[in-house]
C-alpha cells in the first residue's frame, strides 16, 4: 500500500478513534464539572449501555430498529440507574470527593460482576443499523464507522446546547460556580446532582451503544474507556467540553497515524507520555479552569 | 431452664452419633468413595466462550464414564473451579484442588498461559495436571513429569501437518497474522518453519497483543503480494477481527485466506459481516458442521454433549460450541478412566502410577473413547498425536477438503519426561 493510501486509512481510524474517545469521556467531563466527583464507575455505565443494546437486539428483530430501541432504552435505563446511584450512595457521602471515588470503585465491581452473572462471559456482537462498504481503490472501509464520526459530533454539539443554552445548562452552571447561592436563589441542587450524574452514565450508555455494533460487547469492556476517558479529560481539562473534544482528536489521531506506521504500542506510550508532561507542566488541563 | 438440657443432650447426641459412625463412613472409602477429579475451569475471562463448552463437554464424559460403572468400580465426581483464564488464579486453583478438595488430579486446562503457569505447581503438589491446550509447551519440555497432554495434537504438529496442503494449494508466500503470547508465538515458528521446508516463504508476521480491540490499523502491513492469509486469533474480540478483516478487502482484491478455526471459535459462520470468508479455508481440530461420512460415536459424542449437527448447541442453535478443542476434555476423560484402571489406582498415594500407566500408552483406537479419531501418545513427550481437517467456508458451512495423516505432524522428541524424576 503506498503512502497515500496508507495515510488515508491512518486518517480514517484516528478520527473513528476520536470519536470513540471523546464520545467515551463527555460524560466523564460532564459530571467532574458539575460535580466535582470522579466517576469511576463510568466505564461499567459504558459497558451496560453495550450489553442493554445486545439484550434490546434480542427482542426486536429487525436490525435497524433494535439500534433506535437501544438508542433510546440503553441511556434512559442507564440514567435511571445512576440516579438512583446518586440519591442512595453519593449524596449520603455529602460528595465527599475521596469518599466517592472509593464509593464508584465498588459500584464498579458491582457492575462488573453483575454482569458477569446476568449476561454471561462471552463477547456478543450486535449487529450494525445498516450495512455500507465504502471501496476505496486501495481498501475498504466499514460506513457505520464514519457514521460513528458524524454521532460523536452531533452528540457534542447537543451537549454543548444542553449546557450553555437552555435553562437547565444554566442551573447545572450556576450550580457549578457556587452550590449555596444557587440553593439561595431557590435551586433544588439535589436534583441538579442527581440529574447531572444520570445525564452523565446515560451519555457512557449512548457512547456503547453507538460504539458497540464495531466492537462487541463484554462483560470487561468497561476499562478501556474508562482509562482512555481519563486521559482524555485529563489531557483536556476536567470539565471542559471543548478540551475534551480537542484532546480526543489529538490522542484520536496521533494513535491513529503512529499506530499504523509503528508497533501500537509506541502509540499507547505516547499518549501517556503526553498524561504525564501535561500535569507535569498544565496541572488543570490544556482547557481547565484553575482550581 | 428446660430447653438447655434439651440442647444439650441433642448435641451430644448428634456428636455421639457421629463419633459411632465415622468408622464405617471411613472403612466404606476405601472401596467406594468417588475418584475426584478436578477441573480447572476458564468460566470467566478471556477463555470463557471456551470455558463453558469445556465444562458441558466434562458433563457428558462423566455421565458416560458413572454410567458405564465408574472407574475401578467407584463413582466418579469432577469440582469444577474457575481460573478466570488468569495464570495467577490457575496456579491457586490447583492449589485448591488438591489440597482443599482432595482431588485426585486435575485436567482441562486450555489456554497456554494459564497452563505454563499452573504447571509447576501440580510438580510440587505432585499431583496429575492433564491439559487440553494444544500448545507447544509440553512437547517442548517447558513442563514437568506430572503434566501430560493426551487429549489433543500441539500446534506444532498441527502446523507441521497442514502446511504441505497450504503451500501446494492455496500459494507459497504466506504472511501471519497472530496473538502476540506462547501460543501464537508456537504457530509463528513451526509454521514458518514447515513453510520453509515446502520452499514458501513466509513474508510477514503481524503479531496482535492479546488484549487489542481494534485491528484495522494492523492490516496495512499486510504486503500486496502475499498468496496467502494465515490467521489464528484468540479471546473475546475474534469476531471484530474477521469482520474488519472483511471490511478492509472489501470487494477489492485479495489474498487466499487460510484461518485457524480458533479465530472462530465458538462463533456463528452466518453472523453478518463474515460472508466475505466464503471459498476460504479453515483448519479443523474435528469438523464443526457434521460431515456425511461422520461415524456412529461420533454422532453419540454429539448427543451427549448436546451439540446439533452444525455445532451448536441442541438448546439454542446461535450457542455455536468450541467444537475443534472440546474433544479433548472427551478424551483426556477417556484417558484417565484408562489411566487409573491400568494402574489400579486407589487413592492419591497411587498418582505416581498413573502417571507411569499413560507414560507406558502408545495408540489411542478411533471409537467412543477418542471421538475425534486414531491417535498415538508419545510417552517420553506426554503428546498425542492426531489427524487434522482443513475445510472449506460454503454457504456458512464447513465442508471437510483434506485430512492429514498421524505422521505428518511428528518431529523428533525435544524431551524425555521419563527420565525426570518425580
Amino acid at each position: 500500500m503506498g503512502t497515500g493510501p496508507l495515510l488515508l486509512l491512518a486518517s480514517l481510524e484516528g478520527l473513528v478513534m476520536a470519536a470513540v474517545l471523546a464520545l467515551a469521556a463527555v460524560g466523564l467531563s460532564l459530571t467532574f464539572g458539575v460535580m466535582r466527583v470522579v466517576n469511576v464507575a463510568h466505564g461499567e455505565f459504558y459497558m451496560l449501555g453495550a450489553v442493554l443494546a445486545w439484550a434490546v437486539a434480542q427482542f426486536v428483530p429487525s436490525a435497524p430498529m433494535g439500534f433506535v430501541a437501544a438508542l433510546i432504552f440503553a441511556p434512559l435505563a442507564v440514567g435511571a440507574l445512576a440516579w438512583l446511584t446518586d440519591t442512595a450512595l453519593l449524596k449520603r457521602l455529602n460528595y465527599n470527593p475521596e469518599s466517592t471515588i472509593v464509593a464508584t470503585i465498588g459500584l464498579s465491581y458491582l457492575l462488573q460482576q453483575g454482569a458477569l452473572s446476568f449476561f454471561g462471559p462471552d463477547a456478543r456482537a450486535v449487529q450494525a443499523p445498516f450495512e455500507l462498504r465504502l471501496q476505496f481503490p486501495w481498501f475498504g472501509y466499514s460506513g457505520y464507522k464514519l457514521f460513528v464520526i458524524a454521532a460523536a459530533l452531533a452528540v457534542l454539539a447537543a451537549v454543548w446546547w444542553i449546557l450553555s443554552r437552555s435553562r437547565a445548562g444554566l442551573v447545572m452552571r450556576a450550580t457549578q460556580v457556587d452550590r449555596n447561592t444557587a440553593r439561595a436563589f431557590g435551586i433544588n441542587v439535589d436534583r441538579v446532582y442527581a440529574g447531572t450524574f444520570a445525564l452523565g452514565a446515560g451519555l457512557a450508555a449512548l457512547a456503547a451503544v453507538l460504539i458497540v455494533p464495531i466492537s462487541q460487547a463484554h462483560y470487561l469492556m468497561g476499562h478501556d474507556p474508562l482509562l482512555l476517558s481519563f486521559i482524555v479529560v485529563i489531557i483536556g481539562g476536567l470539565g471542559s467540553l471543548r478540551g475534551t473534544l480537542i484532546a480526543a482528536l489529538i490522542i484520536g489521531l496521533s494513535d491513529g497515524i503512529l499506530s499504523m506506521l509503528y508497533p501500537p504500542t509506541l502509540a499507547k506510550i505516547l499518549a501517556t507520555l503526553v498524561v504525564a508532561l501535561v500535569l507535569v507542566f498544565r496541572p488543570q488541563g490544556l482547557f481547565g479552569a484553575k482550581a | 431452664m428446660t430447653h438447655l438440657p434439651r440442647r444439650s443432650v441433642l448435641a451430644g447426641l448428634a456428636a455421639g452419633s457421629a463419633l459411632a459412625l465415622s468408622p464405617i463412613r471411613f472403612a466404606s472409602a476405601q472401596t467406594s468413595a468417588p475418584v475426584k477429579l478436578g477441573f480447572q475451569l476458564h468460566r470467566t475471562g478471556i477463555g470463557a466462550g471456551y470455558g463453558r463448552w469445556y465444562e458441558r463437554v466434562a458433563l457428558g464424559a462423566l455421565a458416560r464414564v458413572n454410567a458405564e460403572g465408574g472407574i475401578n468400580g467407584r463413582p466418579v465426581e469432577i469440582v469444577f473451579e474457575d481460573d478466570g483464564t488468569d495464570p495467577k488464579r490457575g496456579a491457586e486453583v490447583v492449589e485448591k484442588l488438591t489440597t482443599r478438595h482432595g482431588c485426585d488430579m486435575i485436567f482441562g486446562p486450555l489456554f497456554s498461559h494459564v497452563v505454563i503457569g499452573s504447571a509447576p505447581r501440580a510438580a510440587e503438589l505432585k499431583v496429575p495436571y492433564l491439559v487440553c491446550s494444544e500448545g507447544y509447551h509440553v512437547a517442548a519440555g517447558m513442563t514437568n513429569r506430572w503434566t501430560l497432554q493426551p487429549g489433543i495434537t500441539d500446534v506444532r504438529a498441527q502446523v507441521s501437518a497442514m502446511a504441505p496442503w497450504v503451500t501446494q494449494n492455496l500459494g507459497k508466500k504466506v504472511t501471519m497474522v497472530f496473538p502476540d503470547y506462547a501460543f501464537g508465538h508456537d504457530h509463528r515458528d513451526f509454521f514458518s518453519e514447515a513453510v520453509a521446508a515446502q520452499g514458501g516463504e513466509v513474508i510477514a508476521k503481524i503479531a496482535i497483543p492479546p488484549t487489542e480491540t481494534s485491528f484495522t490499523r494492523y492490516f496495512p502491513q499486510i504486503p500486496t503480494d502475499t498468496d496467502v492469509l494465515y490467521h489464528v486469533m484468540v479471546g473475546p474480540s475474534v469476531l471484530t477481527f474477521v469482520k474488519e478483516l472483511g471490511e478492509f478487502y472489501g470487494s477489492g482484491a485479495r489474498p487466499q485466506i487460510f484461518g485457524f478455526i480458533d479465530s472462530l471459535e465458538g462463533v456463528d459462520l452466518a453472523s453478518p459481516g463474515l460472508d466475505f470468508l466464503n471459498g476460504s479455508h479453515f483448519w479443523e481440530g474435528q469438523c464443526r458442521n457434521k460431515q456425511p461420512d461422520a461415524p456412529d460415536y461420533e454422532t453419540a459424542y454429539r448427543a451427549a454433549v448436546g451439540v446439533d449437527d452444525n455445532g451448536a448447541s441442541l438448546s439454542d442453535a446461535r450457542d455455536v460450541s468450541t467444537y475443534s478443542h472440546m474433544f479433548s476434555v472427551w478424551e483426556t476423560l477417556s484417558v484417565i478412566k484408562k489411566g487409573m484402571e491400568a494402574s489400579g489406582y486407589q487413592s492419591t498415594a497411587d498418582r505416581q502410577k498413573f502417571v507411569e500407566a499413560v507414560e507406558a500408552m502408545t495408540t489411542f483406537e478411533a471409537g467412543l473413547d477418542h471421538v475425534q479419531g486414531a491417535k498415538t501418545f508419545n510417552g517420553k513427550t506426554h503428546q498425542a498425536f492426531g489427524q487434522q481437517f482443513i475445510s472449506r467456508v460454503e454457504g456458512g458451512k464447513l465442508i471437510r477438503v483434506h485430512t492429514t495423516e498421524l505422521e505428518d505432524g511428528l518431529y523428533p522428541d525435544e524431551v524425555d519426561y521419563t527420565a525426570q524424576s518425580f
